[in-house]
């Protein structure tokens, strides 16, 4: 209960605020808010503190973000000079339902006059956001309670059914059949029980209570209910509990992990969703948001061009190296640091070599800097997100600084003889508008570090924007826009160091002491002093460096952030910034400041912002836009090509775009930077009609979007940016390894194709090897042409051709894992069979909209799924929920969509498994998802090690709670026989009762807890054994019914080894009864033990415990009441027991032959037919040393099941002469399976080691393989490939093992040179499969870049060698 | 230092158990193992098997069964349900000494004490000698409850049920009888006749009985049960404690005497007996039969040869698995070595 009292004034007759708790905020209560309050209810702000009539508050509760953002005053209490009284307002509001839309608000107030005045999203405080750096808030309640935006926004925990809880439900299902089949069972057996005695009644039975006679149908009737209860055991009720207990044990241990923790945020995984942790180890399809997930987003200014020009700046990206090397000692990776940049020269992206550049020189600068220092900084700075220093610290290119300087310069010389700026060189001034554009047309806020919260003012006048009309024309009079640079003009922001004008003053102390001192009175709290010591009239480069260094930039896009740093190191910094004026100090030129007059903010469909500011040099109505360049382009004022200037701008459009697409070749982000003069007329014009937008109640959205179209045109191009999205710590790898447990990724991004391929290529998502299918379509016919062409593709080269040797390859390689369940044949598989190829599939946005229709879904499903990576660019947050929802519905598989943006949610929402990676895009992500991450990386371990191990140990665990319930009431079952089904028990009641709920309820929970069936480090370095999980391995169908067949059988031993033993004597009811039931429990006790792989002091003491607990309830119980517990009263049964002999008989021979099948099936199974599961845990039980040798070369074979040799027997003993024999006899089949690997094992093996892919790569890949096959002949027997029959065995078709017996006959020397003469990057195909926009020439062009590789008959005189390299191509004319 | 320790607040414990890492033995099932393992567990319960096989084997057990259904037995004028009080006698001969101590017990077939509505009709608190309920029995003993308005006790079907029928062993020694002396004392538990089952504190105890009846079945009321031993009467008679132990499975002998004094206290000698029956028990009703039972005892109970039969069993599997292990193991172990 929270006692929190809020003002809440309500205009009374005493006119005070009154406090309020605030359960009794009302909607239209009047609020005051201080300084620090958190907001009780949605806030229509009517008044502020603020001389700017603004309100800052911080939305973290929100969505994480911890920057500052202001909200507004209404515009119409925007001029009230004296306090706002609630008294005096009567205006009415109306505004829109309560929704759980944050960002949006709509409504208007109408006031006495009758005005109307349009409410926003500005004017809103929402519930639950904390006021900073605002005295005092007044406010009028809009919506209270449940109906707040914060509280609609809170749904609570979604529920999720996991996919094992959904299978154990149709076994639930399948227990209550059970169930009703006994009773069933029980009721007619009674029924004929009865009948038999006829009308002869047997003195022991018992008339009803009014002595009358029931007949037998009856007596069955009233049996079939008894029944019902004395069997209701069998519905695990407690398994639910017990679920639920595991799960939130399961939840603490994931918590807990240390390796999922971030020393850096100081953050660890969030387990958000409590009751899916074990879909984590079932997971199929990975969907990946790009930035933010598998990058950092933390943007570095990478390089710019400025009209046409292209500045490198290399001393940058040497400085970016060197926050690498810093990290790289531990990493063997060779780097190339300096010498990273200039490799944009290689054009296209899809041959092999730029993408083998690119790949290493993203590896070489992928860090974040070093930790430590990572980590200084975000202690320096706790609130703000983006100021690693590695970002802001920037090096200048020394061409452009110098040209920056020199053009400063010029104008700061030309303002000083009253020059127009328009006399500067069109180059210069377009770098200097270039800068300017940077550094103002942002949402950037500015703060100083020494008082994190506080603005930091360079305030030279109080102005609203414009606003009305009438404003504009007030203020836009002929005569003052004429005045130009004239000091008189209130509005001009000039400062100048020379002036002798006016406007000095305002910029040097009067002004400035004036708020000043003003705001000393705000904040009493004092302090103030050196964050707001006016900047003194100093140029020297000393004192703005110093004051540069307390500057802060606070950015609600990193992008943002990044491009402000970058102009502040080219000595053009953004200093403040307010809602109407934008300061930026230049070099010579002093500070200026920017009026601006509006800013149109970033949206996703315009894919751009802009500003529109009055230049303080020229006094022209500029508007800067800033967005990415596929639009910018397109709004580019086509060039007058008559003039000079007109062929200029020709040049600059056609080179920035040459540049461009090199940037974006680079995988960096591209934005364009460009510039519209306007005329006052023109401005007035669309100022009119925007403002009628802004009033509009009525789509009003819409009509802003509109509004910022007419206003972005006919655009000047300054130039363009590339920053650098870093790809985060340990992507490839992660994805490498994600996939070798077979899992499909999915990449899905709103990035552009180009950026999204290169980062594809530099985390390994995509592979140099494959092809590449790029599906751009612009109509739904073009797609689907391009569907049917590429299904057919698929199926012509990999179906269709058996000999394809890369196809082969593959399927040896992945056969056992991916392809087919290991355990099961691949006809009777469950799953579908996932024939991957080796291929990539590239679809932008516009064609998957095509492709998602109704029409054109499956054929999409039908070749994404056949590639072995997807990747989505150009998406739409909808797009990707969309494929998420399609390919779980249709495919029927496991999805988990990972993300971090707000653009994210919509798809971790829509897959099994949501995961947000808790990064620096605000907490929406986080706020949908299932669970959090910090890094993309932690992704492997939570899949592999917790989803592995929560999955396992749940299954199993169902199953043996299932087999246990089923057990023990089957006990009973078997007694009605020799009961007359009467529903007697001879077991006691309450031991009926404890049975589940104490006796044998705890060492469950602990194996079901801690059981570990193999070790963190093999599971980690054997990706393959999540496959286990995939394929629902631990708990299938058909086990439920072993294990009941299983649980009857054990049941029938538990209870005729008692009845046989005590057959013909004189044993009485529970006498007879509680040895049965000691033994069902230590039964049911050894059981689990099989079931338990890792014994922990725990589960000893769990099973000591339940051992102890029972035999001590039994005692105490038989000991306690002679005469109560009717009808059984078990009076000294155990104490006699205990004394009995033939009870300790009893209990050691039936535990022995109840378990002992299920113990002779694990332990041939252990031995002889080792699950992959299975091989991992022996492969615990060898010293570390060895282990770490077996892993390393990647030649376990565990995804054998027909292995007649256990792989593992043979390890402990490599005797060297059994060593030669088998190679020898050995050699063609590892020879041949070596082969196969031979192109898959740089990319996906040995990338921890080293990395293959290095420059010199194409003459390096061939050798690499060539050393592997000597280090194979050498190896152990242990690591020796299965032999040659088993092969023949696994391909599923009869064409592949046709093949294959080729393959086998194959002498080794052939088959080594045959090796070493294939060029590992020959094979790179490249498919572009482009339709022309009107869809008229219809032509389909496959180009293939390949050089086939050998045919196999060819490959038998190996002298041919890279001879029969064919380049072909393909054309295919529709 | 204190002060980066703070920083990391959400740091989580780096202990054996939260990190998953407790020492654990991962016991492994492979055949280098379990075929040892299960040779030790078949030879030991072959070991035990054969002493439990040879104890049970010592043991003498001797059936009579007279319910007289056919025709020829003794006692099938008895089993008419209309004759009363009818005596019979049945002849049997040991071929040699029955050692002793000889337990006597009578046995039941098909008939179920473990019936559900049976065994609930009891009052334990009248049977523990408490006069209220003498006055208002429990309803679980209906429709044993009242006749009329008069209660029953000792209420209930279990009781109302009582084995009645009675036996007298003679040894023909030359054609003489010689009887042998039964001892009924000490065949119920110890705490059911000490501590479960009481008599009212009222004497005589027939006072007690005041303003209740017999169970309808009964012949004699509860505490005229033993005339020869006042001790013996009421709820603690013993043949009533035996019968008041429900028999858990519906083929059950109870124990009805031990031949501990006297002569026959080291056995019953080889020879001729002559059982004389109290024919009282109707049990043809439900196909039941009658059984007397003598028998001696071990360590381990009465003659039961299964449970040795079984661990022989079992002991033997154990062993025939581990051969059939070794067996598969070697030849997929070394098929090199073939």
């Amino acid at each position: 209960m929270s006692y929190h009292l809020y003002t809440v004034g309500k205009p009374t007759a005493e006119r005070r605020y009154v406090e309020k708790y605030w359960k009794e905020v009302r909607v239209g209560d009047f609020i005051r808010l201080r300084c620090n309050e958190i907001l009780p209810a949605d806030v229509l702000l009517l008044s502020t503190s603020d001389p700017d009539r603004l309100c800052h508050i911080e939305t973290a509760t929100l969505d994480g973000e911890t920057n500052l953002k202001q909200r507004q005053v209404v515009r119409s209490f925007f001029d009230l000079d004296c306090d706002f009284d609630p008294l005096k307002y009567n205006g009415i509001i109306e505004c829109e339902k309560p929704n759980n839309d944050l960002n949006r608000f709509r409504g208007y107030i109408i006031h006495r006059s009758g005005r109307r005045d349009a409410l926003y999203k500005e004017n809103l405080l929402l519930r639950g956001c904390t006021i900073r750096n605002t005295e005092e808030a007044v406010g009028i309640v809009i919506y209270a309670g449940h109906e707040t935006k914060a509280m609609l926004n809170n749904n609570g925990p979604r529920y999720k059914r996991s996919k094992l809880e959904r299978q154990m439900n149709v076994d639930v299902f399948w227990c209550v059949i059970i169930l009703l089949v006994m009773c069933l069972f029980a009721a007619v057996g009674h029924g004929l029980w009865m009948f038999q005695y006829g009308d002869k009644r047997p003195v022991f039975d018992v008339l009803s209570p009014e002595g009358t006679d029931l007949s037998p149908i009856m007596s069955a009737i009233y049996l079939f209910l008894t029944m019902i209860i004395v069997f209701q055991v069998l519905i695990p009720i407690s398994l639910f509990v017990s679920i639920e207990i595991v799960k939130i044990c399961q939840v603490y241990f994931i918590h807990q992990d240390m390796d999922l923790y971030d020393e850096e945020t100081d953050s660890h995984l969030q387990c958000r969703a409590l009751n899916i942790t074990e879909d984590l180890g079932q997971m199929q399809y990975i969907f990946s948001d790009k930035t933010g997930t598998l990058t950092e987003n933390k943007m570095v200014f990478r390089r710019c061009t400025v009209a046409g020009v292209e500045y490198s700046h290399d001393a940058n990206a040497r400085r970016l190296a060197m926050y690498q090397e810093m990290d790289s000692e531990e990493e063997e990776c060779t780097s190339h640091g300096g010498t990273l940049p200039r490799r944009d020269s290689v054009t296209s992206h899809h041959s092999a070599p730029v993408v083998v550049l690119r790949s290493q020189s993203t590896k070489s600068h992928r860090r974040t800097g070093s930790r430590a220092e990572a980590k200084r900084a975000s202690i320096l700075s706790k609130h703000t997100a983006f100021s690693s220093p590695m970002e802001k610290d920037i090096t200048p290119d020394p061409q452009l600084l110098d040209k920056v300087n020199e053009c400063s310069g010029q104008m700061d010389f030309m303002r000083f003889h009253s020059q127009p700026m328009s006399q500067l060189p069109s180059d210069l001034s377009d770098i200097i508008d270039f800068f300017i554009a940077l550094t103002i047309c942002n949402t950037v806020v500015v703060s100083s570090p020494n008082q994190p919260r506080q603005k930091v003012r360079m305030r030279f006048e109080l102005k609203s924007p414009v606003k009305t009309i009438e404003d504009f024309i007030k203020r836009f009079t002929p005569s003052r826009l004429t005045s130009g640079s004239n000091s008189s003009s209130s509005s001009s922001l000039v400062t100048n160091r020379s002036s002798n004008k006016g406007c000095s003053s305002m910029l040097s102390s009067p002004s400035a002491e004036s708020t000043l001192t003003k705001l000393d009175e705000e904040h009493p709290r004092g302090g103030l002093d050196q964050a707001f010591s006016p900047a003194p009239p100093s140029y020297d480069g000393k004192l703005w460096n110093l004051e540069e260094g307390e500057l802060r930039y606070e950015a609600e896009s990193p992008d943002e952030a990044a491009l402000v740093y970058a102009a502040r190191a080219y000595k053009c910094s953004l200093v403040g910034r307010l809602p109407d004026q934008v300061t930026v100090e230049l070099p010579h030129l002093g500070k200026l400041s920017f009026e601006l007059l509006h800013t149109l903010g970033f949206d996703s469909t315009r894919k751009r912002m802009s500003v529109v500011v009055r230049h303080p040099l020229t006094d022209q109505i500029t508007v800067y836009t800033k967005g990415a360049d596929s639009v910018i382009m397109d709004l580019i004022k086509p060039p007058n090509t008559g003039n000079s200037k007109g062929k200029r701008q020709k040049k600059i459009v056609y080179r920035t775009q040459n540049y461009l697409n090199l940037y974006a070749a680079d995988g960096l982000r591209t934005l364009c930077i460009a510039k519209k003069i306007m005329s006052k007329d023109e401005y007035a014009c669309w100022l009119q009609r925007h403002l009628q937008a802004e009033t509009a109640i009525q789509g009003r959205e819409e009509l802003l979007y509109e509004s910022a179209l007419r206003l972005e045109t006919n655009l000047q191009l300054l130039g363009a940016t590339g920053i650098e999205d870093r790809l985060q710590d340990g992507v490839p790898e992660t994805i490498a390894s994600l996939r070798k447990a077979g899992l499909q990724i999915w990449v899905l991004t709103g990035d552009k194709q180009e950026t999204a391929v290169n980062i594809a290529y530099a985390c390994k998502l995509l592979d140099p090897e494959e092809e590449i299918l790029t599906l751009n379509a612009d109509s739904q016919e073009g797609c689907a042409l391009l569907l049917e062409e590429s299904l057919h593709y698929i199926q012509t080269k990999f179906l269709c051709s058996a000999t394809d040797q890369a196809a082969k390859a593959f399927h040896a390689n992945f056969a056992p894992f991916e392809i087919y369940p290991s355990s099961s044949p691949p006809s009777s598989s469950h799953t579908i069979p996932l024939v991957v190829h080796r291929l990539g599939l590239v679809i932008d946005g516009r064609t998957l909209a095509y492709a998602l229709d109704k029409s054109l879904e499956d054929k999409f499903l039908a070749v994404a799924r056949s590639c072995r990576s997807v990747l989505c660019c150009r998406s739409t947050p909808l797009q990707k929920s969309m494929v998420v929802k399609l390919v779980r519905n249709k495919l029927k598989v496991m999805t988990l969509a990972i993300g971090d943006g707000a653009n994210d949610v919509s798809m971790i929402q829509v897959a099994d498994v949501g995961v947000g990676i808790s990064g620096q895009e605000g907490m929406q992500a986080v706020m949908a998802s299932d669970f959090a991450l910090p890094r993309f990386q932690y992704l492997q371990k939570l899949l592999l090690v917790h989803g592995h191990w929560c999955y396992s140990r749940l299954a199993n665990m169902i199953l043996y709670f299932f087999y246990k319930n089923a057990m023990f009431v089957a006990l009973v079952f078997w007694y009605q026989f020799y009961c007359g089904f009467s529903g007697s028990a001879m077991i006691d009641q309450w031991y009926l009762i404890f049975f589940n709920l104490m006796f044998s309820a705890f060492p469950q929970l602990i194996t079901g807890t801690l059981d570990k069936d193999v070790s963190t480090e093999t599971l980690q370095q054997l990706p393959q054994l999540y496959v286990s999980g995939q394929n629902s391995e631990e708990y299938k169908p058909y086990m439920f019914w072993m294990n009941m067949i299983d649980a009857f059988y054990q049941s029938l031993v538990c209870f005729f080894i008692p009845y046989f033993a005590y057959a013909d004597s004189d044993v009485d009811l529970f006498t007879w009864g509680t040895p049965i039931t000691s033994l069902a429990l230590f039964t049911i006790l050894l059981h689990l033990g099989i079931e338990t792989k890792t014994w922990t002091w725990m589960n000893w003491l769990s099973i000591a415990f339940s051992v102890a607990l029972f035999l001590t309830v039994a005692l105490c119980y038989n000991a306690s009441c002679p005469t109560c517990y009717s009808p059984s009263n078990p009076y000294w049964t155990m104490q006699r027991l205990l004394q009995d002999p033939l009870f300790y008989l009893l209990c050691v021979i039936t535990p022995v032959a109840a378990l002992l099948p299920r113990y002779f099936y694990r332990a041939c199974q252990g031995t002889l037919f080792p699950s992959p599961v299975q091989v991992g845990r022996q492969l615990d039980k060898l010293p570390a040393e060895t282990r770490r040798n077996i892993l390393s070369l990647s030649r376990v074979k565990v995804g054998s099941p027909l292995s007649p040799e256990p792989p593992f027997l043979s390890l402990t003993k490599p005797s060297p002469k059994g060593c030669n024999k088998k190679d020898q006899r050995g050699f063609p089949g590892s020879e041949t399976s070596q082969a196969k690997k031979g192109p898959v094992l740089p990319a996906d093996e040995e990338t921890g080691q080293r990395s293959p892919l290095e420059p010199s790569d194409s003459e390096m890949g061939p050798s690499d393989i060539y050393t592997l096959v000597p280090k194979e002949i050498d190896a152990p027997p242990y690591t020796k490939d299965a032999p040659p029959f088993l092969e023949e065995r696994r391909p599923p078709s009869d064409k592949d093992s046709e093949c294959l017996d080729k393959t086998l006959e194959l002498s080794e020397r052939s088959l080594s040179s045959w090796i070493t003469s294939t060029p590992l990057l020959a094979q790179t195909d490249c498919v572009q499969l482009t339709l022309p926009p009107d869809g008229g020439s219809r032509c389909v062009k496959y180009t293939r870049n390949s050089e086939e590789r050998l045919p196999l008959d060819h490959a038998v005189h190996p002298a041919h060698g890279t001879e029969q390299m064919a380049e072909q191509s393909l054309h295919i004319t529709l | 230092m204190v002060k980066q320790e703070k920083e990391f607040v959400n740091r989580p414990d780096n202990t054996a158990f939260t990190q998953q890492r407790l020492p654990a033995w991962q016991p492994m099932l492979s055949a280098g193992i379990i075929i040892p393992g299960f040779v030790l567990i078949g030879l030991a319960f072959i070991g035990i098997g054969v002493a439990l096989f040879v104890t049970s084997q010592s043991i003498q057990v001797l059936e009579v069964d007279y319910t007289g259904v056919e025709q020829s037995s003794p006692c099938f004028k008895c089993s008419d349900p209309d004759v009363k009080n009818c005596v019979c006698k049945m002849e049997f001969n040991i071929d040699s000494l029955f050692k002793g101590p000889v337990f006597f017990y009578y046995g039941l077939s098909n008939y179920f004490q473990n019936y559900r509505g049976y065994g609930v009709s009891k009052d334990p608190n009248q049977l523990s000698g408490d006069l209220d309920s003498f006055k208002v029995p429990s309803d679980s003993c209906a429709p044993y409850e009242y006749v009329g308005k008069t209660p029953i006790v000792p209420c209930g079907s279990v009781a109302n049920s009582m084995f009645n029928d009675s036996f007298k062993l003679y040894q023909i020694v030359s054609g003489a009888k010689i009887q042998v002396t039964l001892d009924g004392k000490g065949i119920a538990w110890w705490t059911d006749y000490n501590v479960k089952y009481r008599n009212p504190s009222v004497t005589p105890l027939k006072n007690a009985f005041n303003g209740t009846v017999k169970p309808t079945f009964w012949s004699k009321p509860a505490y005229e049960l033993d005339p020869t031993d006042p001790a013996n009467n009421g709820f603690i008679n013993q043949d009533f404690l035996v019968w008041m132990r429900r028999a858990a499975l519906p083929n059950f002998r109870k124990l009805y005497r031990r031949i501990t004094e006297g002569d026959y206290a080291k056995g019953l000698p080889a020879g001729n007996y002559s059982l004389e029956i109290a024919y009282n028990y109707p049990v043809l009703s439900f196909d039941g039969r009658k059984k007397v039972v003598l028998s001696n005892v071990s360590w381990m109970g009465g003659k039961n040869e299964f449970l040795g039969i079984a661990y022989l069993v079992i002991g033997s599997m154990c062993v025939v698995m581990s051969i059939v292990m070794l067996i598969v193991y070697a030849k997929f172990k070394f098929p090199e070595e073939e």
